[in-house]
């Protein structure tokens, strides 16, 4: 199922104050799309309002190329799991998951054996076949989750909506639901909107990202471009660990204005003034102090962590990050002063990519 | 010996201090306030021979003025389970403009003297009140009949049911009604299956204290019964007339027929209570 969501705006009850500012977004059928963003980015906000759970002030909503007005319409269509997975604590696992089939008029109704056998059918898909008789409260975090996705997907939805289904989980039983949610929606066909958090779960399972940030979309692009790409410094920030340097851009260099740097060549056309060289701590590289000139500053190992051995250069008025991949299990440097070469950074001016 | 009494007193491994000494005078306290007048209670009608109890039981109005008691609190409970469901429902979802002033309202029964309350019902409700007048116009007879007795136990019994319900619903996550809707629930199925459902052993709890309060409510009714034997008579108060007959072993045998009946009613609404909240037991 396609989304089509153009100039959405939606203000917070009573208030002036915009929860989502003009947004637009187009999800094409069977994509698989993270809204990221820190806290109170309207990122939930968002998908309640495709799931047409609030009302917005303006702005259409197309689902599959047609405005949905009321809720029995969209009911059915869409799967969605809610953040505290919502699950009814008094009904059982299985009665939970036949749940949209068990409400249905009568003359659409499946039979008791049909809604039996889809029950059975889900509870093996989700790798929880002996759970059926069991209340919500006696589940595992993992396992209510999948109850809830199992309950979302009962009715065989087109568009599922996940609202930071991986919250309450442990590390590893986040990264395998993570695969599995994945796998899962590549063999169902669905069209799926996840919202998380966390900018690392969204790159590894997502195809788009669309990053949001005061209830407006910062940039919506695939994980590749968002990395090499970003639209803002914010969207940078947020999409992992970086360093910022300060500088000036003359005559197509740029000239960082802390000393133990080195100035790298820019892009011609970029105007010349101050601007901002963003970079990620695996993309510094560290010369040599006796092969450039300049100021070098001092520099200490932190040890190695997956496979990058960590060093802190210590600039003037504070310390950068540096990983360097470490494929020797030496340290590869072979002195405690260096330059650092930044030549790899996206130069950002007034919070705007230049290059 | 005195080892094992010194950490008797000191409460073993419990996070409050004095906890078993403060336990063990509790315990005492209770004993005396509560299960010494109920073993009186149980003992007393025996004293005066088995033939006393045999003859005060063999005593219709007796069984009358029981009957009264409990079916009237059952129907006050049963109709009170709608209304406290409803103020419940204003008072947790209802942003209502004096919404708190109501809250407090709520509690006002159970601080009334139950005197007070019952003369005001019997003054609004009998032949000549506010109420009474147009009711019976329509032929409605409130006052001095087995309604106003009904109308004075719901009076008494309502703050139970809504102050058991409002918690739990409190607690009902609202995202539970979201998950239904988007599942194609339609309203009445979603009050139905989402929220009566969870709330049902609240529910019998409201109910089962409602009736509790309504079997041994004296005061409100008296006012508004009538009470003629066999027809608006309640047991506690021919417990009185006994009394007043310095008929001991009548009245004991009466209060003893009520404590045993109200014990196995109270035990019924536990299990079928029980029996609806399986859910709720974690592994």
């Amino acid at each position: 199922m396609s989304v089509l969501i153009q100039n959405l705006v939606r203000c917070a009850p009573g208030t002036r104050k915009r929860l989502l500012n003009d947004v637009s977004l187009d999800v094409p059928t069977g994509a698989f799309v993270a809204l990221v963003g820190p806290s109170g980015a309207g990122k939930t906000t968002l998908l309640r309002a495709i799931a047409g759970l609030d009302t917005c002030e303006s702005g259409s909503l197309l689902l599959d190329g047609q405005k949905v007005e009321n809720m029995q319409d969209r009911a059915r269509k869409i799967g969605f799991v809610f953040q505290n997975y919502a699950l009814f604590p008094h009904m059982t696992v299985a009665r939970n998951i036949s749940f949209g089939l068990d409400v249905q008029p009568r003359a659409m109704r499946p039979s008791q054996g049909e809604i039996a056998a889809r029950v059975q059918e889900l509870l093996d898909l989700m790798q929880l076949p002996d759970m059926g008789k069991a209340y919500p409260a006696r589940l595992s975090g993992g396992q209510r989750q999948r109850v809830a996705l199992a309950r979302a997907l009962a009715t065989g939805p087109g568009l599922l909506l996940l609202d930071e289904p991986f919250g309450a989980l442990d590390p590893i039983v986040r990264r395998t639901i993570r695969s599995w949610l994945r796998s899962l929606h590549d063999r169902l066909g669905l069209t799926t909107i996840l919202v998380t958090h966390d900018q690392e779960e969204a790159l590894e399972v997502a195809d788009r990202i669309v990053v949001m940030q005061q209830g407006s979309i910062m940039q919506d692009a695939s994980p590749e471009e968002l990395d090499k790409e970003p639209a803002t410094a914010f969207v940078m920030e947020f999409l992992g660990e970086s360093a910022t340097f300060r500088g000036v851009v003359q005559d197509g260099w740029f000239t960082p204005e802390e000393d133990g740097v080195l100035p790298f060549a820019v892009a011609a056309e970029i105007a010349p003034g101050p601007a901002d060289a963003m970079i990620r701590p695996f993309e510094i590289t560290i010369a040599s102090a006796d092969l450039v000139q300049g100021q070098t500053v001092p520099i200490s190992s932190q040890g190695v962590r997956n496979g990058y051995r960590h060093y802190l250069a210590r600039l003037k008025d504070r310390t950068i990050a540096v990983h360097i991949p470490d494929y020797t299990g030496e340290n590869v440097l072979s002195e405690s002063y260096g330059v650092l070469d930044i030549s790899r950074a996206r130069l950002f001016r007034d919070g705007k990519r230049y290059s | 010996m005195r080892q094992t009494f010194l950490t008797f007193l000191r409460g073993g491994d419990s996070a409050l201090p004095g906890y078993r000494l403060s336990l063990a005078a509790t315990l005492l306290w209770t004993g005396f306030f509560i299960v010494l007048p109920l073993c009186a209670l149980a003992i007393r009608p025996w004293q005066d021979g088995m033939g006393a109890v045999v003859g005060a039981l063999h005593d219709t109005r007796m069984f009358a003025a029981l009957w009264t008691s409990f079916s009237s609190a059952a129907l006050a409970a049963l109709f009170n389970l709608p209304i406290g469901l409803l103020l419940a429902w204003a008072l947790v979802r209802g942003d209502l403009p004096g919404r708190r002033v109501a809250d407090a309202l709520v509690d006002l029964p159970l601080a009334l003297p139950t005197a007070v309350s019952g003369i005001t019902l019997a003054t609004l409700y009998g032949p000549q009140g506010w109420l009474g007048a147009p009711l019976a116009k329509l032929g409605i007879v409130v006052a001095y009949s087995r309604p106003g007795i009904v109308l004075a136990l719901m009076f008494v019994g309502l703050p139970f049911v809504v102050r058991t319900v409002e918690p739990v619903l409190k607690n009902l996550p609202r995202d539970l009604e979201e998950a239904a809707v988007l599942l194609g629930a339609r309203p009445w199925q979603i009050v139905l299956r989402v929220i009566l459902a969870p709330l049902l052993p609240a529910l019998i709890t409201g109910f089962g204290l409602a009736f509790a309060r309504g079997v041994g409510e004296y005061g409100s009714v008296i006012f508004i019964a009538g009470n003629q034997p066999f027809r608006s008579e309640i047991a506690p108060l021919l417990v009185v007339v006994r009394l007043q007959e310095f008929d001991y072993p009548g009245a004991t045998a009466i209060a003893l027929v009520l404590l045993l009946t109200s014990l196995a009613a109270l035990a019924l609404v536990g299990v079928v209570r029980r029996k609806f909240s399986a859910w709720g037991d974690a592994a």
